[in-house]
């Protein structure tokens, strides 16, 4: 009974960090296959939050608290908070300013920003998402977040 | 080619005489310890069950035990004084060659090496990875820093370890006297490809010549399919983290690739820098560098070509 119950958790554990280095090819069902890789893997979102600082999502988005562009870490979502609404945003861009990201940035390297997007406003699992930054942030870290609809 | 008993400068000289200095020490008191466990190996027993106990030594002195004792607890203090007399002596040796002629702001990234050239005059400034050139028998010093996790530098030929920590600046100076080519590795563990991290510091007898052709922008494409190549370059995945000076490509996540084909080895020393290499490196790094930040690329042949063609002439 006790084995069962250590080796019950040393699974919960395998999906959180796994790491997938080479990434299927683009194909028709990557949208939805995109999403399933990197909804709860730790080194997928902690990949996003080091290319949200890289590509200057926070020269609009501030650190997903909003400035020019609008906020991230809150309830409101103009084009919807699901991982293939927002992969959208990304590659395809919206009206009134966010850019087109397609063919600037890998598809794998968009579905760790989403990830990750959806962590500041606490929509991922708590155990997967980043702790503390790296620099100084006055919020609380993303697994800290309650999910906020 | 990478060790500490072959030192090309002043500093690692100093760290190889102390390095050969405790060698010997250490030796010898081996020697002594050998010697002296056979010395009681061999020392025959006294007697046998039968006998009684010999408790001569509470009425007597033991002389000779006593001499023996007295004798090695005083050279084995010689032995630790005389070693870190040696150590402090080289520590000062180290920390006093001289004004340096060249300051380098080394960066240690996941996984490779960025180094900025500082100058007074800023429009000297320029940017190489991975490989960095220096003059020969001139003192430089390097800043060190780290820019995600903790590296550390070592170039065994030149100059003892120094650790990168993310948020703080590290100095070192060395120094080359035999113009060479030194090769370097991070010495702290830092993520999945920590041993494929290598730099090559090349004591260059031409460095003034190396440094001016560094400074230089990128040459202009020189026909259709190069000019094509740098489009792709400056309008897709290539410029969301490198940088060509001479082009609007300026990112600095990744190595600043203004003079690429004047490097030796690609990817931070993994692979050499041949074409077919390169041709490898961009469409799948995963295959040579699981892991790496950089994503792969799949693209068109006509494109692959085109873009290896531009960066065929960044010399």
């Amino acid at each position: 009974m006790r084995w069962a119950l250590v080796l019950l958790l040393t699974l919960t554990a395998c999906e959180r960090e796994q790491r997938q280095y080479q990434l299927p090819a683009p194909q028709a069902s990557f949208v939805k296959q995109g999403h399933v890789l990197t909804e709860h893997n730790a080194y997928a979102m902690s990949q996003g939050k080091t290319l949200f600082r890289w590509f200057n999502c926070s020269g609009c988005h501030s650190n997903g608290g909003g400035g020019m562009g609008p906020a991230l870490m809150d309830d409101k979502w103009r084009y919807g908070n699901n991982p293939e609404d927002i992969y959208t945003s990304i590659m395809e861009g919206r009206p009134n300013g966010m850019p087109s990201f397609r063919g600037r940035i890998n598809e794998d390297q968009a579905w760790q920003l989403v990830a990750y997007v959806r962590s500041m406003s606490g929509w991922a699992k708590k155990d997967a998402a980043p702790g503390r930054s790296d620099a100084l942030y006055p919020g609380e870290p993303e697994n800290m977040r309650d999910k906020r609809n | 080619m990478q060790s500490i008993l072959q030192s090309a400068g002043p500093q690692a000289a100093h760290i190889e005489s102390l390095w050969w200095l405790t060698l010997a020490m250490c030796t010898a008191v081996f020697l002594a310890i050998l010697v002296a466990l056979g010395l009681a190996l061999m020392r025959k027993r006294r007697g046998t069950a039968a006998t009684p106990p010999d408790i001569s030594f509470i009425t007597k002195k033991e002389r000779a035990a006593e001499l023996a004792v007295v004798a090695g607890v005083g050279v084995s203090l010689l032995g630790l004084i005389v070693l870190t007399l040696a150590s402090f002596v080289t520590d000062r040796a180290l920390a006093s060659l001289g004004a340096p002629d060249l300051q380098i702001d080394v960066t240690g990234h996941q996984w490779w090496w960025d180094a900025r050239y500082d100058d007074q005059d800023k429009s000297k400034i320029f940017t190489v990875a991975n490989e960095i050139h220096i003059p020969v028998g001139k003192p430089v010093l390097l800043r060190l820093r780290a820019d995600d996790v903790i590296h550390s530098f070592w170039v065994p030929n030149l100059s003892g370890k120094k650790d990168m920590i993310p948020g703080r600046d590290a100095t070192l100076t060395l120094q080359a006297d035999k113009p060479g080519v030194y090769r370097g590795q991070c010495a702290e563990f830092c993520g999945a490809q920590h041993a494929k991290m290598a730099l090559l510091f090349i004591a260059d007898e031409k460095y003034e010549e190396w440094a001016a052709a560094q400074r230089k922008p990128a040459p202009q494409p020189a026909n259709e399919q190069q000019k094509r190549g740098r489009d792709l370059f400056v309008d897709g995945r290539c410029a969301m983290c490198h940088a060509i000076q001479g082009t609007t490509a300026n990112a600095r996540h990744a190595p600043d690739l203004t003079h690429l084909m004047s490097r030796q080895m690609l990817a931070a020393g993994a692979v050499p820098n041949s074409i077919g290499h390169l041709a490898g490196w961009i469409l799948d790094p995963s295959s040579i560098k699981p892991g790496s930040n950089m994503p792969p690329n799949p693209m068109e042949p006509d494109d692959l070509h085109a873009l290896l063609a531009y960066l065929g002439t960044l010399k």
